[in-house]
């Protein structure tokens, strides 16, 4: 092995120059004499503690460093596996890249105006840095921010699931404060604007087993169908073209229990989480809050009358 | 002493270091340590083996890094020490973890991080490896870890097959709501199931080795007659 070989040698000179140079000589002379000190000498704690935290910091910054392009990658993967699956375009084994590219678009829209923004390159925008970032950030006012999250982006990415060229599904993302931690993850929501398709949360810290069974399918599974908007008795609804005075307040909400379906307003009712009121409150108030004027309603109500304008 | 333990493993301190903390010493059903995790990370058997496994290895790694510089670590320090190194440690396992297994560190969410808690990390560091070499205390550590990792695997086992009917996210019994004929118990999906199955676990190896019954801390006085009873 000629390179090992070469190593060698460059290991064999660099400790002799490393034995010639003056300040190593000092250091090794140091390290001796504090090696030699009693255990409970002021001096060696001090050097040991010192010493001891270079060490660690060394190794703990070297494996975060080194595994940091694995974990990005590992971070992007997983945010297309859960937009593909709360668009119940998920397969299991099939290459998620592929089925990203192929079945989902990406669109930059405005939070304030409901429009689309052309001029962002939607692939490299990053939502969550942007909400970050005080230039392209707003704060929210105290009063509107119920779901505690305190500043939002300006401009929102939102992925669209397109059959025929007409849209199938909008997926919108969505954060907020549950009792430990931000929520973050998407929710799915038919080209009416006020069908629920799918909900799920890709990134959250609540208590396993309580609050993080927000995760759980099962659970996830209630939520198809039910409506996000207060609907009047209008009989435009029935005949699926929704006017927008037929469209209200955001109603959708977990209660305590299981929904009964047969009573009147369970189309706006999720069960909630058994024993993790909060983070059901705080499911509640993050889905309310972007699905208010604050977040995408000016948007759905866009999508909404280019689909009636179509039918 | 256990007659049976004891006359297979003859004076042969490596192996007795390694095999007494799978039932003899078990950090969990005699020493009563990490039970927290215990608790938390069991209601799926890829989850156990991989908290298992990461638990083993910090163990292992720490007591060892730990006894190779006992004789220079100041005591007024000593915990403070220790702590560091395993600290960085499991850092360290939790970075690899969210590099090659991202979805199983995404389940086990914080309870990698609190290995540092843990109490077995902790009680082999101070009560094995502060006095003994570093190899025996690597392989104190795998002991205990695998001990640790004994008692995870049986609980993740009665609470997965009994809880969700699956072992290892493959189908045991076919539930109900599929068409089959098992009701899952959903108790055993949470926490508290686990500290049963701890218990039963104790006390049957408390069954098996009598010597592990603690000492009673105090006696009750039979009432003597003819004080305070009535005729």
């Amino acid at each position: 092995m000629p390179s090992e070989k070469k190593q060698c040698e460059h290991y064999a000179k660099f400790c002799a120059a490393l034995e010639k140079n003056e300040n190593f000589q000092k250091f090794k002379a140091y390290a001796e004499k504090i090696l030699g000190l009693g255990n409970n000498s002021l001096e060696k704690t001090i050097a040991i503690a010192v010493a001891l935290c270079l060490v660690c910091a060394v190794l703990v910054s070297f494996a975060a460093v080194a595994l940091k392009p694995l974990q990005v990658n590992n971070k992007e993967l997983d945010m297309k596996k859960n937009i593909l699956d709360v668009a119940g375009l998920l397969e299991a084994g099939s290459d998620i890249d592929a089925a990203f590219a192929d079945k989902i678009e990406s669109k930059i829209v405005d939070l304030e105006t409901g429009d689309y923004v052309d001029s962002i390159n939607a692939a490299s925008y990053d939502q969550r840095k942007a909400a970050k970032d005080p230039a392209q950030s707003v704060a929210i006012p105290k009063d509107k921010d119920i779901a505690h999250i305190r500043v939002k982006a300006k401009y929102a990415k939102v992925f669209l699931v397109k059959e025929a060229g007409a849209i199938k599904s909008i997926i919108l993302p969505i954060n907020g404060y549950g009792l430990w931690s931000t929520l973050y993850g998407f929710l799915s929501v038919d080209a009416d604007g006020q069908t629920v398709q799918s909900i799920n949360f890709y990134d959250q810290a609540e208590t396993p087993g309580l609050g993080g069974e927000v995760v759980n399918p099962n659970w996830r599974a209630l939520w198809k169908g039910k409506k996000i908007y207060a609907e009047t008795d209008q009989p435009s609804l029935e005949k699926g073209l929704i006017t927008e005075a037929d469209i209200g307040e955001p109603a959708l909400s977990l209660i305590k229990g299981v929904v009964d379906s047969s009573k009147p307003g369970s189309q706006y009712q999720v069960d909630g989480l058994a024993g993790a009121t909060l983070t059901s409150t705080g499911v509640t108030n993050l889905v309310r809050y972007w699905t208010s004027k604050e977040g995408f309603a000016p948007y759905l109500r866009k999508v909404r009358s280019v689909k009636g304008a179509k039918s | 002493m256990s007659a049976v333990v004891e006359t297979s493993i003859i004076n042969d301190e490596t192996k007795k270091v390694l095999v007494e903390p799978l039932v003899t010493n078990n950090p969990i059903t005699l020493q009563v340590l990490g039970i927290c995790s215990a608790l938390a990370v069991t209601s799926q058997m890829s989850t156990s083996l991989i908290m298992a496994l990461a638990l083993t290895l910090v163990t292992a790694f720490s007591s060892a890094a730990i006894s190779a510089i006992r004789n220079h670590i100041p005591s007024s320090i000593r915990i403070i020490v220790q702590m560091t190194i395993i600290a960085s440690l499991v850092i360290v396992v939790d970075q690899i973890l969210k590099a090659f297994a991202y979805d199983v560190s995404k389940q086990l969410s914080v309870f990698v991080g609190l290995i540092i808690t843990n109490c077995i990390v902790m009680g082999r560091a101070e009560g094995y490896a502060m006095k003994n070499p570093p190899l025996e205390s690597f392989i104190d550590g795998i002991g205990n870890g695998l001990g640790y990792s004994l008692i995870l695997i049986i609980v993740a086992f009665f609470r997965e097959t009994l809880g969700s009917g699956k072992l290892l996210g493959i189908e045991i019994f076919k539930l109900t709501k599929d068409g089959g004929w098992y009701d899952p118990n959903g108790l055993m999906l949470l926490p508290p199931s686990a500290f049963f199955i701890i218990g039963l676990i104790i006390w049957g190896v408390r069954q098996w080795k009598p010597n592990q019954v603690e000492k009673a801390d105090f006696k009750i006085l039979s009432i003597s007659h003819g004080e305070g009873g009535h005729h």
